[in-house]
């Protein structure tokens, strides 16, 4: 296998996303950016959720919380003192960043259900604060008018093709963070913790502090995708940013994909998304977490490793043979 | 000589139960001892005390002149301080090449800033798999091995922290004759190398030829130490293994 490089494969992952941009642009369906930029917010989240789910062994069921975390921070300036959408996304990410860190610090002692159960509990904290203060808009939730164009160096561009190109931008920071970790020395930290904790103390890891950042990067990449959510959507309520479809999903569409390399979150979440806004056209949208639940059971059953696993194995089978 | 390991007056316990009794031992540079006890006797507390994976309530851990007491494992084998684990503890998901980067990377480089390029850590990681005679296994995974493979890939890992003090706990446990053999040449060499070596056994034919010096647990309180013919001959000792 040839080795690509951080930058090459940076550009390689812009120019694809220049790429889709173009096409979504050729094409011009307003449906097609909507359901393209719902499965974009779920490539980033499903790949933060696996750099601390997959790469560390630590299994998160609040993914919601700091993804509502990034939008509610979004209400929050939008009413407070209005900035660019960037600068948002880089708020949101901030926000995130430091809640997934007091996450961590909080349930350090924690290990397998025993932590995911904590960060549900996180998300259900969150939520009742979310609902009971009022300036984001409370439990009546806030509308954010956004507006039909903007204009970016003199050119006018629809907001939503500006909304999907950000989105995009965002999957591709996020799968370059992704991969850059797995093949770094963090990344070879991030699996001696999810093997063996104490055998990773006794080689030197400082297990505490590498988890940490796992927490913080995972949770700031999360506000980041949650971030220009209010203005894709339009009203934001608690019920829709704490929504369980996102818990869900970014643990499903790593599963099915693949929890060891970066490309499974992005399999799995192209898989999974575009099923999901296949179905909400055709059948319902009601019929969604169920097509989750019995794509996760047949993976389980059919490829336990996700589906990066199974072409791995196959692989591996035919070198061997 | 001045002690590398000092252990001073050590204790600890868990809720009722006094796991470590006022523990006292030195270890001078160079030196291979060899600690026994019953089974239950505190051996492995005492090595978990020193290097940092349990917390001693009472007393102080000093090593190269440092106080250990409340620092981390992991600051711990930074400075020079390694361990083998009774039950061997790979990394599953890792090749054996891989098992024995991240001691590399977290220890040598952190500690030296060498290794920096990766043919100098692929350079280094088949040494050490050549030392132990796994170097054929390389690219299998830890499941692939057998006990006695397992238990050298735990011994290499801990040697490529480039430690001073090394601590075997239990690594001949359920081996055949030659494979006892095996582990004992391979500590014999690492000492000569310079590493001082705590080995925790309880098959008494390789303690007693490795060991310059025996130290005894029982209960947690030390009974004996000394010569290792001495004190094996030590009546307290001999009440201690066979009952009275």
């Amino acid at each position: 296998m040839t080795r690509v490089n951080t930058v090459k494969f940076s550009l390689i992952a812009l120019v694809v996303a220049v790429a889709v941009l173009l096409l979504a642009h050729w094409i011009h369906i307003d449906y097609l950016y909507f359901a393209s930029y719902t499965i974009l917010q779920f490539i980033v989240l499903a790949t933060a959720w696996n750099i601390l789910g997959g790469y560390c062994g630590y299994v998160n069921f609040g993914s919601a919380a700091f993804f509502a975390l990034g939008a509610y921070a979004s209400v929050f300036m939008h009413k407070a003192y209005p900035v660019p959408v960037p600068l948002l996304i880089v708020i949101g990410g901030i926000v995130s960043g430091i809640v997934g860190l007091g996450m961590g610090y909080l349930t350090l002692r924690l290990r397998g259900s025993f932590f995911a159960i904590a960060t549900l509990a996180l998300a259900v904290v969150l939520q009742t604060l979310i609902v009971n203060w009022d300036y984001v808009g409370g439990s009546r939730g806030a509308y954010i008018i956004r507006p039909e164009n903007i204009t970016i160096l003199g050119l006018q561009i629809n907001y939503i093709e500006y909304l999907f190109a950000l989105m995009l931008l965002l999957a591709v920071i996020a799968l370059v963070t992704a991969r850059t970790i797995e093949r770094s020395r963090l990344g070879l930290g991030f699996a001696t913790i999810r093997d063996d904790e104490l055998a990773a103390e006794a080689c030197g890891v400082p297990t505490l502090r590498t988890k940490l950042i796992a927490t913080a990067i995972s949770g700031a990449l999360m506000g980041m995708a949650g971030a220009p959510f209010p203005y894709y959507i339009g009203y934001l309520q608690p019920a829709s940013a704490f929504g369980l479809e996102y818990a869900v999903n970014s643990i499903a569409m790593p599963m099915i994909g693949g929890t060891t390399s970066w490309v499974g979150p992005l399999v799995g979440a192209i898989l999974l998304g575009g099923a999901q806004q296949y179905a909400t056209v055709t059948i319902s949208s009601a019929v969604n977490l169920l097509i989750v639940g019995l794509m996760l059971v047949a993976f389980v059953i059919i490829a336990p490793n996700g589906l990066v696993g199974l072409v791995q194995e196959r692989l591996r089978g035919r070198r061997r043979s | 000589m001045t002690a590398l390991l000092h252990i001073d007056n050590v204790t600890k316990r868990f809720g009722g139960f006094v796991a470590l009794d006022g523990v006292q031992l030195e270890v001078a540079a160079g030196e291979r001892l060899g600690l026994i006890g019953p089974n239950g006797s505190g051996k492995s507390t005492l090595v978990n005390c020193i290097c940092g994976t349990l917390q001693n309530e009472n007393g102080n851990v000093r090593f190269d002149g440092q106080v250990m007491d409340g620092m981390a494992a992991h600051e711990r084998t930074h400075r020079g301080l390694s361990r083998s684990f009774q039950l061997p503890r790979p990394f599953h998901s890792m090749t054996l090449a891989e098992n024995l980067r991240v001691p590399l990377l977290y220890t040598v480089q952190a500690r030296t800033g060498l290794l920096r390029s990766a043919g100098d850590l692929d350079a280094r990681c088949h040494e050490l798999l050549e030392m132990v005679g796994l170097l054929k296994k390389a690219r299998h995974m830890p499941r692939d091995l057998t006990q006695v493979e397992m238990r050298k890939l735990e011994l290499a890992r801990a040697v490529a922290a480039e430690p001073k003090l090394l601590i075997a706990d239990e690594s001949m446990a359920g081996l055949s004759h030659s494979e006892v053999d095996d582990i004992l040449n391979l500590l014999l060499r690492l000492n000569e190398r310079g590493i001082t070596i705590i080995l925790i056994e309880h098959i008494m034919s390789a303690v007693m030829r490795f060991s310059q010096r025996l130290a005894v647990l029982v209960s947690g309180k030390k009974i004996a130490d000394g010569a290792p013919e001495t004190v094996v001959r030590n009546p307290e000792v001999v009440r201690a293994y066979l009952g009275q």
